[in-house]
Order: structure tokens, then sequence, then C-alpha cells
């Protein structure tokens, strides 16, 4: 605590609720400013480029699927950093895992291409959770056994996880037909999600809201869930308390990591119809963007990946334009590392309290 | 020992120098007590800044400064948010590396697949350049791997035989005690981001200008992060930063002498080793005594006067 004068400056262990949503939404407000400024001093309009962004993600019912379409992979990765986030582990193989799930749902796919839709829809999605599980499960009994860093394990398997899928493209599983192209053979119709009208829309976001459901649910009134975020706050309590953390370790990565392999079953089932090494714009490192942003909350990450969607199709649509895309890169960066350093800020109360008053010093100084 | 694998262990110290930089550039910020996981990001912005001012200014020289610039920029912002925000270092870090990663994309958009105008090329020793193997394989490259050898020896000496390195290790050791004995936390800890940042930027100006000169968004492929995994393996010692950077380089350059070496393996596989590699050192790293063994004690801690 730090006294001006009459006006007093307090610090709180966390930011309440309502501090934390005006710190994102003015984080998102600085970094459309920040970029505004370096698109004007590249040379490019940035009202037109934020309009013509704007468009593209809202302007009509076809631009909002196309927004829903781009943040059904992110509500995934998001919810599995979150998810681990929460027990202060930090997943940032989710890119990765969404590679070994959309190939774990692949071979489903080819195995079984002939199996009723109602079956081989539902196997996928289990195969590809399998699929980023597994990805993931290494990471988490490293840690949990010999407290490696799941930081830099996880990352270090999404370069080889996209290596093994190029692998796949190029050998194995290389369509003869493609002409040169590294790309699976199509998936057969009953592989492929059903989609919503005319639009790209398909059943990966109901699924993706659903998983958000059930991570809420799983965190709040599950015994796992209850553990997860007593570890999360305090690791002696919970030793204390006699939770068992190794197990805890593994099993939070496992849940993480499956979330992640569905978004990869979702985007080759949902969006590209077979596997190829571009199903994914770096959603595994959106992620972590939209986790942190949604206060690693299922609710908040799925109002963080419809903002984010609609980012990326706003980049998308800037592509038309001499604007370059990247600039979306640019704003997701800015929006965390200012939504960050501002979240610490908001820790800070300041009250006005006149010195004669006397606010209980003695009391909050430990 | 054959010329093949002369040439192959050329190429990786050649491979293995982005590493060394970005590594020792790492040491120095942990030794201090800041985690840092925005090399990558840091290093990407280094080698697009570098490129580009060498092909505004055909000067390679200029193209170093202004990735160092460049990278020592992307260090103060980030001892900002972490020394004075007491932001976790972690996200702030992965903060960085998203934002370093599109801005250079951002950046470099009318260099990409530019050829560059001048290179550092291979410069041999006289006399040092005649050892038989070693000679080749050390004292046959260009003006920053020589720059490297220099800097491991320079941040040894700084940091085990100064007073100036003691009060580094002590803040990264024991942040409190540090302040107590009246050493600058803050000061030291900018110190070091500043300079681990500015190493990152030469990590990746390295990158651009000497090994595969050029630009192409996303050049490091991930190299950012086997520096921060290479860190741990060295044991937060500059000298243990070199040889992890060679031994990486080593996995880098068997992928590109796999045929001449006589190795069958699918380029695919060979190109997951550094990173199976990495993982691999971490665990031995912790497999070895405690896993704690040589980290600074006070790495990733904020330090708060206030909260003594």
């Amino acid at each position: 605590m730090r006294r001006f004068g009459p006006v007093v400056v307090e610090q709180r262990r966390v930011a309440s609720g309502w501090t934390s949503a005006f710190v994102r939404v003015l984080a998102i407000a600085l970094a459309l400013g920040l970029g505004a400024l370096i698109l004007e001093a590249g040379g490019y309009s940035a009202r037109e480029s934020y309009r013509t962004m704007w468009d593209a993600a809202f302007a009509n019912r076809d631009a909002l699927a196309e927004t829903l379409v781009a943040a059904t992979p992110l509500i995934f990765t998001g919810l599995a950093v979150a998810v681990a986030a929460r027990m202060l582990l930090w997943n940032i193989g989710a890119e990765g895992q969404l590679f070994l799930g959309a190939a774990a749902a692949s071979w489903l796919a080819f195995s079984f291409p002939d199996a009723p839709r109602s079956v081989l829809l539902p196997a996928m999605v289990v195969a590809g959770a399998i699929g980023g599980a597994m990805w993931a499960a290494g990471p988490g009994l490293l840690r949990a056994t010999l407290g490696v860093s799941e930081i830099v394990t996880t990352l270090m398997l999404n370069f080889v996880a996209i290596l093994f899928v190029d692998y796949l493209v190029h050998g194995p599983w290389r369509d003869p037909e493609s002409s040169g192209f590294p790309l699976s053979k199509p998936f057969s119709h009953s592989a492929i999600l059903p989609s919503f009208g005319d639009t790209r829309l398909h059943a990966g976001f109901l699924i993706a809201l659903g998983a958000a459901v059930v991570v809420w649910a799983l965190l709040r009134s599950t015994r796992f869930g209850y553990e997860v975020r007593v570890i999360g706050e305090s690791q002696p309590a919970a030793r204390y308390a006699g939770m068992p953390l190794r197990r805890n370790i593994v099993l939070v990565l496992l849940v993480s990591g499956s979330l992640a392999g569905i978004a990869g079953m979702s985007e080759v089932s949902g969006i590209v119809f077979r596997i190829q090494p571009d199903i994914s714009a770096g959603f595994g490192y959106t992620g972590i963007i939209v986790a942190t942003l949604g206060r690693f909350s299922a609710p908040g990450v799925v109002v963080a990946a419809i903002l984010f969607g609609a980012l990326q199709v706003g980049g998308f649509a800037l592509q038309t334009t001499e604007v370059p895309p990247s600039i979306v890169q640019v704003l997701q960066g800015a929006i965390l590392f200012i939504t960050v350093g501002a979240e610490v800020l908001a820790r800070y109360r300041v009250r006005w309290s006149p010195r004669r008053e006397r606010a209980p010093v003695a009391e909050e100084t430990p | 020992m054959n010329s093949v694998w002369v040439t192959t262990f050329a190429i990786a110290v050649a491979a293995g120098t982005t590493l060394v930089f970005a590594a020792v550039g790492e040491v120095v910020a942990e030794r201090a007590g800041v985690l840092n996981l925005g090399l990558e990001g840091m290093m990407l912005v280094g080698a697009v800044t570098g490129f580009m001012a060498l092909d505004r200014t055909g000067s390679l020289e200029l193209g170093v400064l202004a990735a160092l610039a460049a990278g020592a920029l992307l260090g103060l912002l980030h001892a900002f948010l972490t020394v004075s925000l007491h932001a976790d270092q972690i996200v702030a870090g992965l903060a960085l590396t998203i934002f370093g990663t599109g801005l250079s994309a951002y950046l470099g958009r009318d260099v990409v697949g530019k050829p560059a105008r001048d290179s550092f090329d291979p410069l041999a020793i006289p006399l040092l350049h005649d050892i038989p193997w070693v000679g080749p394989v050390l004292f046959d490259q260009n003006l920053l791997v020589y720059t490297s050898y220099v800097l491991v020896a320079v941040v040894w000496v700084a940091l085990f035989r100064t007073r100036l390195g003691l009060h580094l290790r002590a803040v990264g050791e024991s942040a409190g005690t540090a302040d107590a004995m009246g050493v600058s936390v803050v000061g030291l800890r900018y110190g070091a981001v500043i300079v681990g940042g500015s190493l990152a930027g030469l990590a990746g100006a390295y990158l651009s200008l000497a090994r595969t000169p050029g630009w192409s968004e996303g050049m490091t492929a991930g190299r950012g992060w086997i520096a921060v995994g290479l860190v741990i393996f060295a044991r937060w010692n500059p000298i243990g930063a070199l040889a992890g950077g060679f031994l990486f380089g080593l996995m880098e350059a068997l992928n590109f002498q796999a045929q001449a070496v006589g190795i069958t393996l699918s380029p695919f596989f060979l190109g997951m080793l550094p990173y199976l590699f990495t993982i691999a050192a971490i665990v031995f790293a912790a497999l070895v005594g405690s896993r704690r063994l040589g980290a600074p004690a006070a790495l990733g801690l904020p330090y708060r006067r206030e909260e003594r």
C-alpha cells in the first residue's frame, strides 16, 4: 500500500472480474491503435484496412459463418491451454497435438471409408482426442516424474508432429492423383462433418461449444476440477490436503492434449476433407492468446476465440488488398502483451482515503 | 577421419553458431533471474531487421548493428513487462514470440526471397586453419562464428570472474539479499535482459546475413526454442552453451549431409532430430542430479522490494 496525500494505492492479489474484463477491452483497443500506427507508418490506410477486416468478419450471414469457422479450432486449442494453465502448466504443444489428432482421425477415415457416418464421425472424434492426448502424455509424464519443463517438451514435439504429418502426406498417405502436391486422398462422404446450409460452418463448431460446456462443468463440479483449481491456487495447500499432484499433472495434460487433438479432427473432417501440411494456421499458438484473453475460463475462451476468429477472417480479406495480412499477427501479439502488462496494473486499486480515517494499515501489511 | 566428416563437423559449427548466440544471451538473462521465452520472436525480428539494413545500405556491419538494436529494444520491452510491471515471465515471453513472429513477417514483406547484396563468407585464419581436422572445422568459418568464440569467453569471464558478474548472479540467486547488499536489482535485470535480447537479435542476423543469406518468414524454424532448452542442457554456463550449440548444429548437419555420410533415413525423420535431441538433453539434465542443479534460485520470480 502506498499513500499519495489522500489517495491510497493498494494491491490486490487478483484483479476483480470486471476490472479484468475492462482491461481486456482496453488492451484490444490499444492494440488496434498500435496496429493503426504501424499501418499508417507503412503507408496504408488504417481506417480502410480495419473496415475491410470488419466487413469480412461481421457484415453478413456468410461473413459471420466464416468467423465461426475460424473460431472453431481456436475454441479447442484455447480450452486446451486454459485447462492446463489452471494448474499452472503451460501446454505450448497444442499445435502438435492438433496435427496428431488430425492424423489419427484421418487414419480412421482411410481405414473404414465405407463405415456409416453415424459411427465413423464419433469414432474419428475419439481418435482425434486419443491422438492429441498421446502427444501430450510424454511431456505430462516427464513433468510429473522428473520435473522436466513441459514448456520446452510440448513445444519441441510440435515440430516433430508437423514433420511426421509431412512424412505421411509425402509418403504412405500421398494421393497418387495429387500431381506432386503433398496431400492425402480425399475423405469418403461418411468421414465428412455435416455443414449448415450453403456455408462452410460445420458441426465442428457445435462440438467445440460442447467441449467448452464439458470443460466448464469438469472444472466446476467434479473432484478432478476442484483439485486442479486448488493445485493452481496453491501447491502447498493441495499437498497438505493430500491431493495427488503427479497424477493430476498427467491427467490435466491428457485432457488438454485431447482437446487440441479434436481440433485437428474438426479441421480435416470439417474444412479440408483430407490431411495436408497446412491444416493449421498456428491455431495451437493462437490458443495461448485466446486462453489468456479468456482468463482461462471456458466461457471466456469461447468469446476470445470468436474475436480472434474474426481477426483471422479479417486477415484473409486483407490478402485481396495491398495491406500485408501479417498485421493480424502483430495485432494478436500486441493484444496479448498489452493484456499481460495491463492486467498487472489492474491489480492496483486506487482509493480516496484522507489521512485521519486511518486506513487499516497495520492489519494489511504482513 | 575422412573429409566428409570434416565437412559435416564444419557445417555443425556453422549451423550451431546461431544457437550459441541466442543461448549465451539467455544464460545472461536467466543468471539474473529473468526467463525469456521470447527468443524465437527476437531472433526473427533480428533476422529481418539485419537483412533489411543490409538491403538498404549494402553494409553488413550496419545489418548486424540493426539486429542488435532491434533485439535490445524487444529486450527492453520484456524487461519493462517482467521487471517493472512484475508480469508473469512465461506469458510475457510467449507474447513477445507471437508479436515478434508477426512483426517480422510484416516488416519483411517486401524483401521475402530477395537476393542478399552481401554476406559473411568463410575467412580462413592463417596458421590455425592448417591444424589438421580442427583447423578446417573451427577456423575456416565466417567472422560472426569467430565473434561467437570470443563472446563465449568474454561472457564467461564477465559472469564468473568480475564483480559485475558476481552481482548479476547474486540478483538471480536471491534478489532480496542482493538488494540489501546495495546492488541494483532492477538495473542489473534490465541490463541482462537487454543484453540477452540483443544477442538473440544477433543470432537472427547470423541466419539472414551469414548462414542462409536472405529473408523468409519464420526462417528460424524453432531455433529460439531450441536455444531455451539448450540453456538447461548447458547448466547456465556459456561454455556449455557453446558445446551444446555445436552438438545441436551436428543434428542439423547430419540432415544436410545425410547422403554423403551414408544415412538412409527419411529426411522428415532426420529433421526431427534437433527437436528430439533437445528433449533428450533436458531429460538427461533432469536425470543427472537434482533437476534445479545450476539453475539460478530466483529464476522466474519477480522482485518486489516492498514484499521483501
